[in-house]
């Protein structure tokens, strides 16, 4: 198990430059998520940690040392590929074995290791099958007992479960979480899952066209992104503009809101951001809100989507469109087109950068 | 709709049988003549073995058709060892002129062998070479090269690199990772760039006629030379030896490699 610290590391393709001055680390037995958008650069990071890509910038430290010149076969890495790259010419046990084998160890020692494996990730019934015979679940877990079955420093995994269904996903989710708690190995984990990335992560790192946006625990960047971006990449936000004075921001509807504790000195243009499930919608404008503390607009309900236990309504206020999510815990009394208020507290609004 | 159909694949039928009958009749009647009586294929038929016989005590068949199997064995291991370490480094690095050099590959297919045999004779007589079984082995390593490096091309087409990568990630070397996981993955292509490369030798008359010296000759060199002099059966015998043989090598190949699929 190893720290890994990626320092000012840049990277082009071409003219294209694909990674910019990227420093970010993972510290040793953590579960990081890389999320971003697709070509945003994940897997180029993931591919330089593992050395399949060398940085023309910057350095890669794995346990503290710098690995520019260790080829990928000597870094103790373990990497799961987006299609598995399951050896087919080889059994499910062959495919385990193949770290060990390559390294010279033979005998008992390597079939224990390798059962041992296949438990981990519950497929040891099935050491004796062909690739080709495996469902896309089972795969890619024998892509993960594979990798872990070396007792890699780092653990790399490249969007292992975008293939799966919803159902199988969650499950793997879930697996995958135990297995690195149990292996305690530090774990680098793509996807373009934003879920994925909160339930299943401890601690997120946003790219954004070849850069880091945000770096920090799940609930640090859901609560508070620093960027438009990182707020509506993650989670769903409500954008809020205006100019900052005295504690107060002035919309351009004239409307005036209170600023959070942290901006009570903000001067100038600010934008903001609000969660929808922060937002209180009350019908009919009835709300006796204290104004210094809560921010209140109103508007016509557009658009209601009801999902069960939440409901959430598109509120048109001023031309600007406001989503919230409602739990639905008693009398649904907001109807579409009518006049509502929707009111918030004062410190669940976001400052952005 | 049935009709149509049923007709077509009736016609399907016969056609593929006259294939079958253009290809294989006259091979039919080869060995059959092998062992008839008359030297001059004339029936009604009289069965023997004599022609064997005589090719038995024919040395300079028996000694240039060995020739011919020994070169097309070494053409087929050398060439098909550089040409699957010459596919692999195209398909892995990129370099200036790779494209260049891969298109390159192509036109020696297309040249008229006897083009290829005048140049290979002038360049190996200027350069020392000289003539021999030496000449033609290394011609026909020659001229095997670009079938093995296009058919094993074609292979690694289809292989997917992330298996490599995989295998690096793992700890395998360079070596380990060619050996366990690109090599039988490809071996279907491997396979059937040999099977070129023997064919290649193996038929090989024009190159080696250039390159062949009287004691120094190959079986498709020496059979031409015998009907020059005037046709004898034991020339059906050698060759009736010689299919048995092939079809016999390209039956085992084919039980032990499936080219369509992969598993
Ligand atoms: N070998 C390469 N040559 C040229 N450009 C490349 C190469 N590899 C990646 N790129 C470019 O670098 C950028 C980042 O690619 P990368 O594969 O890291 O994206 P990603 O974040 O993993 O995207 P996705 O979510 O779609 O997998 C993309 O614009 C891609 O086109
Ligand atoms: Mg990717």
């Amino acid at each position: 198990m190893a720290r890994v610290d990626v320092k000012n590391v840049s990277l082009s393709f071409g003219a294209y430059r694909a990674l910019n001055d990227v420093s970010i680390s993972f510290a040793d037995g953590g579960f990081y998520a890389l999320l971003g958008p697709s070509g945003s650069g994940k897997t180029t990071l993931l591919r330089m940690i593992a050395g399949f890509e060398y940085p023309d910038e910057g350095s890669i430290l794995i346990g503290g040392e710098a690995v520019e010149s260790v080829p990928v076969d000597k870094r103790r890495i373990g990497m799961v590929f987006q299609n598995y790259a399951i050896f087919p010419n080889m059994s499910v046990a062959e495919n385990v074995a193949f770290g060990l084998r390559v390294r010279g160890e033979k005998g008992a020692g390597v079939e224990k290791a390798v059962s041992d494996a296949l438990d981990l990730v519950q497929l040891g019934h099935l050491a004796k099958r062909r690739p080709h015979q495996l469902s896309g679940g089972q795969r890619q877990r024998v892509a993960l007992a594979r990798a872990i079955v070396t007792k890699p420093r780092v653990l790399l995994l490249d969007e292992p479960l975008s293939a799966l269904d919803k159902g199988l996903r969650k499950d793997m989710q879930i697996e995958l979480k135990r297995i690195q708690r149990e292996v305690g190995v530090t774990t680098i984990f793509v996807t373009h899952d934003q879920d994925e990335a909160l339930s299943i992560s401890d601690r997120i790192g946003i790219l954004k066209d070849g850069a880091i946006v945000q770096e920090g625990a799940p609930e640090e960047i859901y609560d508070r992104p620093r960027s438009e971006f990182a707020a509506t990449f993650l989670g769903e936000a409500n954008i809020i503009e205006g100019t900052a004075e005295g504690g107060r921001l002035t919309l351009e509807n004239g409307v005036s809101i209170p600023l959070p504790q942290e901006a009570a000195r903000s001067s100038g243009h600010l934008r903001c951001a609000i969660r929808p499930e922060r937002v209180h919608v009350v019908p009919g404008g009835l709300a006796s809100v204290n104004l210094s503390q809560a921010g209140t607009l109103t508007g016509i309900v557009r658009h209601k989507l009801f999902s069960g236990s939440l409901s959430t309504y598109s509120i048109d206020c001023d031309g600007r469109q406001f989503q919230a999510i409602v739990p639905r815990t008693g009398e649904d009394d907001i109807r579409m087109g009518s006049p509502v208020e929707v009111t918030w507290k004062k410190e669940d609004l976001i400052i952005l950068a | 709709m049935m009709r149509s159909s049923s007709l077509l694949s009736g016609l399907g039928r016969v056609y593929i049988g006259l294939v079958l009958v253009f290809l294989y009749l006259p091979l039919v009647i080869m060995a059959a003549m092998s062992f008839n009586a008359s030297p001059f294929y004339q029936l009604p038929f009289e069965g023997t073995t004599s022609w064997y016989a005589a090719l038995a005590s024919n040395e300079g068949l028996i000694a240039s058709t060995l020739n011919s199997l020994q070169i097309a064995v070494l053409t087929t291991l050398i060439a098909t060892t550089l040409g699957t370490a010459a596919s692999l480094a195209l398909f892995r690095s990129d370099f200036r002129g790779k494209r260049a050099l891969q298109a390159l590959l192509f036109p020696p297919i297309a040249i008229p062998w006897l083009i290829s045999g005048t140049a290979m004779l002038i360049f190996f007589f200027g350069t020392g070479i000289g003539r021999g079984l030496h000449a033609i082995l290394l011609g026909h390593v020659a001229l095997a090269l670009p079938y093995v490096i296009i058919v094993v091309s074609a292979r690694l087409q289809t292989f997917p690199r992330e298996l490599e990568d995989a295998a690096a990630s793992l700890g395998a070397s360079r070596w380990q990772t060619t050996r366990k996981v690109t090599l039988p993955a490809i071996a279907p292509g491997i396979v059937a760039g040999a099977l070129f490369a023997f064919a290649v030798s193996f038929d090989q008359f024009v190159v080696s006629y250039f390159l062949a010296t009287p004691g120094q000759t190959t079986l498709p060199v020496e059979i031409y030379a015998a009907i020059r002099k005037g046709f004898t059966p034991e020339i059906n015998a050698v060759s009736t030896i010689v299919i048995l043989f092939s079809m016999g090598l390209m039956l085992i190949v084919s039980r032990f490699f499936r080219f369509a699929g992969d598993r």
